[in-house]
């Protein structure tokens, strides 16, 4: 089958082409080695069916982004059947910078001219039959929004495929022609494949190119001796890039005939911008987004209608049954979308999803099972490892996609740009760029879509941290463990608010994502702060169809890792938890006896810092299981704690009082667990401390992986992850129990900051010199 | 006038003379248009004072203080 590639700037209209050219046939893959995605569908108007090969938005082919990397790699090493280069023609000038790197290459190639419709509205005129004379290569005018001149595009290109173009260079018109005619003649002798691609990035002084044709530089050096120019001296590159917009300007831009107007004139993107990116404005207009995006998805209580009217709820309509229930289908649906309150579109999408759906299809198939005659092991693990686990990662599904759904939109219209614009300021103070601020602050709702959306950082290393840092800005799971410890905490104890701790917990991982990104960032991922020279794309309004093909790859990617490595995860953990050393089949009662309770005996000691080892005694693993547990899922932790809290009220025989241990929230199960270990203050806050800034819940680690690609990276992640969590809890525990235990952790903080700057400060002046 | 495209003032037009720079910084100044002889616009300064929009070859483009201070200007009346 025969391969097109489409090249381009980023915002160019890709990948609306994309989309226009392959409708549902697309499907998502990551490049090997790295992460950015390469796309590829198939279009079937043609002779042939055509495979559709979609390149990452580039601006040059220079070595400097992965991005720019992979284009080139794929233009000059897999050699596509055909190069379909799309132009914004709103933006010709840059767009044709690219144009004239791809035309050097040996490839042939088409170019379409995209946004036509734009430019005809604003009263201007391409032509497009100079263009393409001057060029050398055919020129389509489409528009890939409204789909017109898609099927005259292809057949230009099936056309152009069928032939073989040489590649051509506009330097040709440079002082630099010469000396660029000599190394291509030179590489031809040696037969290297796209001579002139390849003479052009050697005289840029391209490292990617130097490091491959090592023999041949000493010679250019030669060549390039006996060249001198008056403005750039022997900056090739530089030369090579004015050289290009010279001709660009003088030759191609003639083609766009502008109606009369100011050469700077207002559009309508730049009067938004007025207001949105504005001096005072700017960052209170960026707080109400975020804050409205969190609580469309979020909020049980949208637009506060059910606090400021104080609607009744569904038990003040005499809607439920003793038991809580509702008392029939109908109000079971309703219960979806109000009680009390009316929940915003993110939670009822939610709702209806769990308790209707997945709820419903799995208690189904649950029952099934129970029914059935298999052993009650074989039941427990399709009930309780399979269904269950396979139930929670489902469940994550809808924030994940409501989320996404919102930050799609704040990327496709053009504001995410505008955001990294205004943030960029504090982030640098960080080693970071702005635009690191959107996955983190993503993080908060869930680290999963936070971690996928570090996509946008070109820089390593910053997305290294930034996906590292990411689960300790807690995300909505960990929040019914704050609230049930914290609310035990006030219930037993009578002291604190549940509110401040609960906002404690959420400074302190801020405070501790600050701290790490800094350390790392002078430590093990040390490195410039990158560059931040980006486009501002003007306004679009987000396309429907884009927004859906988005989410759709966003579900079969999620879907497809919660059937193979969470499920496997989950029915492990199981495992653990369901049978005993000598591999006896337990009931859930019995967790105790379990694999998992004895390497939790085990390694209780190992938490004893951190409050909630050794020195609870005989039932302090009840702690040590429910942070494993909570790898599943943090919402295992509370799930776990009902659990464990049930085993010890039988096993130590505790009188509990009033207290209800399957009551929702895990207050009381928090609080049975209390009176049977007599854990203390500090430590219960190291323990949601420690669950906090651990290793997140298994969709995130499985996504941190996909993410990081790389194994040592992602190991170390793990580490860091590991120990960060442990550091924070000991802290939280020690200072908490001993108040002067501080000065020894400033003391110890103030010795590791010195050392980092000092050696900091040596490797640079080894450098140096 | 010359002077450095970080010192212009909101409402600035300009030609750029020199770009400079270490490498990877230069070359992406290059490939977004900042080459000699093209017309610069200051749009306007981020709500923290930086980085800073100008407006180059009809789009919208920011960079920091530190990259535009690579970019040498001659200030048009």
């Amino acid at each position: 089958m025969k391969r097109f590639a489409l090249a381009g700037n980023p915002n160019c209209g890709k990948t609306t082409l994309f989309n226009g050219l392959t409708g549902s046939t697309a499907h998502v893959g990551n490049w090997p080695g790295v992460t950015v995605d390469k796309r590829d569908g198939v279009y079937k108007k043609t002779p042939e069916p055509v495979a559709i090969v979609d390149l990452p938005g580039i601006y040059s082919l220079s070595p400097y982004t992965p991005e720019e990397i992979i284009a080139r790699n794929y233009i000059l090493d897999e050699k596509p059947d055909c190069v379909i280069n799309i132009v914004d023609a709103t933006n010709l000038e840059r767009n044709l910078y690219l144009t004239t790197q791809i035309l050097e290459i040996d490839v042939p190639m088409v170019i379409a001219l995209n946004m036509m419709d734009e430019v005809e509205k604003a009263g201007d005129k391409i032509d497009a039959e100079l263009l393409s004379s001057r060029l050398g290569v055919p020129v389509v005018k489409i528009s890939a929004l409204k789909e017109n001149g898609l099927k005259d595009l292809m057949e230009t290109a099936y056309a152009a495929s069928l032939q073989v173009r040489v590649g051509k260079t506009v330097l040709e018109a440079s002082s630099l022609a010469h000396l660029i005619g000599d190394v291509r003649i030179a590489l031809k002798g040696q037969g290297v494949k796209d001579p002139l691609f390849h003479a052009v990035k050697l005289v840029e002084n391209d490292s990617i190119e130097t490091a491959m044709h090592k023999e041949t530089v000493p010679m250019i050096d030669e060549f390039k001796a006996t060249f001198e120019d008056d403005v750039f001296g022997d900056d090739f590159e530089a030369l090579v890039a004015d050289a290009r917009y010279k001709y660009i300007s003088e030759y191609f831009a003639p083609a766009l005939s502008k109606k009369k107007r100011e050469k700077f004139a207002m559009s309508r993107s730049d009067k938004a911008d007025k207001v949105l990116t504005h001096k005072v404005w700017g960052i209170p207009i960026f707080l109400a987004i975020l804050f409205a995006i969190f609580h469309l998805t979020f909020s049980e209580d949208f637009l506060y209608l059910g606090a400021i009217f104080k609607l009744p709820t569904l038990e003040d309509l005499g809607l439920l049954t003793e038991e809580g229930d509702p008392i029939n289908y109908g109000v079971r649906l309703l219960a979806c979308i109000y009680d009390g309150a009316i929940m915003s579109p993110g939670v009822i999408i939610n709702n209806l999803w769990n308790n209707m759906i997945v709820g419903e299809l799995f208690g189904w198939l649950g029952g099934l099972v129970e029914g059935s005659s298999m052993a009650p092991w074989a039941i427990g693990l399709i009930n309780n490892g399979i269904f269950d686990g396979i139930a929670s990662v489902l469940s994550f599904l809808p924030p994940i996609l409501v989320l996404f759904l919102f930050f799609s939109i704040l990327e496709d219209s053009g504001y995410m740009a505008r955001i990294a614009f205004i943030l960029d300021r504090m982030f640098r103070r960080f080693g970071l760029s702005g635009r690191a601020f959107m996955p983190m602050i993503m993080g908060f709702g869930c680290s999963v879509p936070a971690m996928i959306n570090t996509r946008t950082l070109a820089d390593d290393k910053e997305r290294t941290a930034t996906v590292r840092v990411i689960p300790f800005f807690s995300c909505g799971a960990k929040l019914p463990i704050l609230t049930a410890v914290a609310g035990a905490i006030v219930a037993y104890f009578g002291i604190g608010n549940a509110d401040a701790i609960t906002f404690g917990m959420y400074v302190l991982g801020i405070v501790t994502a600050i701290v790490a990104v800094l350390l790392m960032r002078s430590t093990t991922l040390k490195g410039e702060t990158p560059p931040f020279i980006m486009e501002l794309p003007a306004y679009h309004a987000p396309q429907f169809k884009n927004l859906m093909a988005h989410l759709w790859d966003k579900t079969k990617h999620f879907v497809k890792k919660a059937f193979t490595i969470i499920l496997a995860s989950t029915i492990v953990i199981w495992f653990l938890t369901h049978f005993s050393f000598n591999w006896h089949f337990l009931e859930d009662e019995a967790i105790n006896e379990s694999i998992l309770a004895g390497v939790a005996q085990l390694v209780q000691p190992l938490f004893t810092p951190l409050g909630f080892g050794s020195q609870l005694g005989q039932y302090g693993w009840v702690f040590v299981v429910a942070a494993v547990a909570g790898l599943i899922a943090k919402e295992n932790v509370i799930a776990t704690f009902a659990t464990l809290a049930s085993c010890l009220v039988a096993m130590a025989n505790l009188n509990i009082g009033g207290l209800d241990i399957a009551a929702e929230e895990g207050i009381d199960a928090v609080q049975a667990m209390i009176l049977a270990t007599g854990i203390s203050v500090p430590a219960l806050i190291a323990f949601i401390a420690f669950n906090m800034t651990t290793i997140p819940c298994f969709a995130a680690v499985g996504t941190a992986k996909a993410e990081l690609g790389d194994k040592k990276r992602f190991s170390g992640t793990l580490i860091f992850w590991i120990t960060a969590s442990y550091v924070v809890a000991a802290m939280v525990y020690t200072i908490g129990s001993w108040w002067w235990t501080t000065f020894i952790w400033a003391a110890v903080a103030a010795a590791a900051t010195c050392y980092i700057i000092f050696r900091n400060k040596r490797a640079a002046k080894i450098k140096a010199v | 006038m010359e002077k450095t495209l970080d010192t212009f003032e909101i409402g600035d037009i300009g030609v750029v003379k020199r770009v400079g720079g270490e490498g990877n910084i230069k070359r992406r100044l290059f490939d977004m248009g900042i080459t000699p002889s093209a017309e610069v616009l200051m749009r306007k300064r981020a709500p923290l004072g930086d980085p800073i929009e100008i407006t180059i070859r009809g789009y919208e483009l920011t960079l920091r203080k530190t990259e535009a201070a690579c970019v040498t200007m001659e200030v048009k009346g």
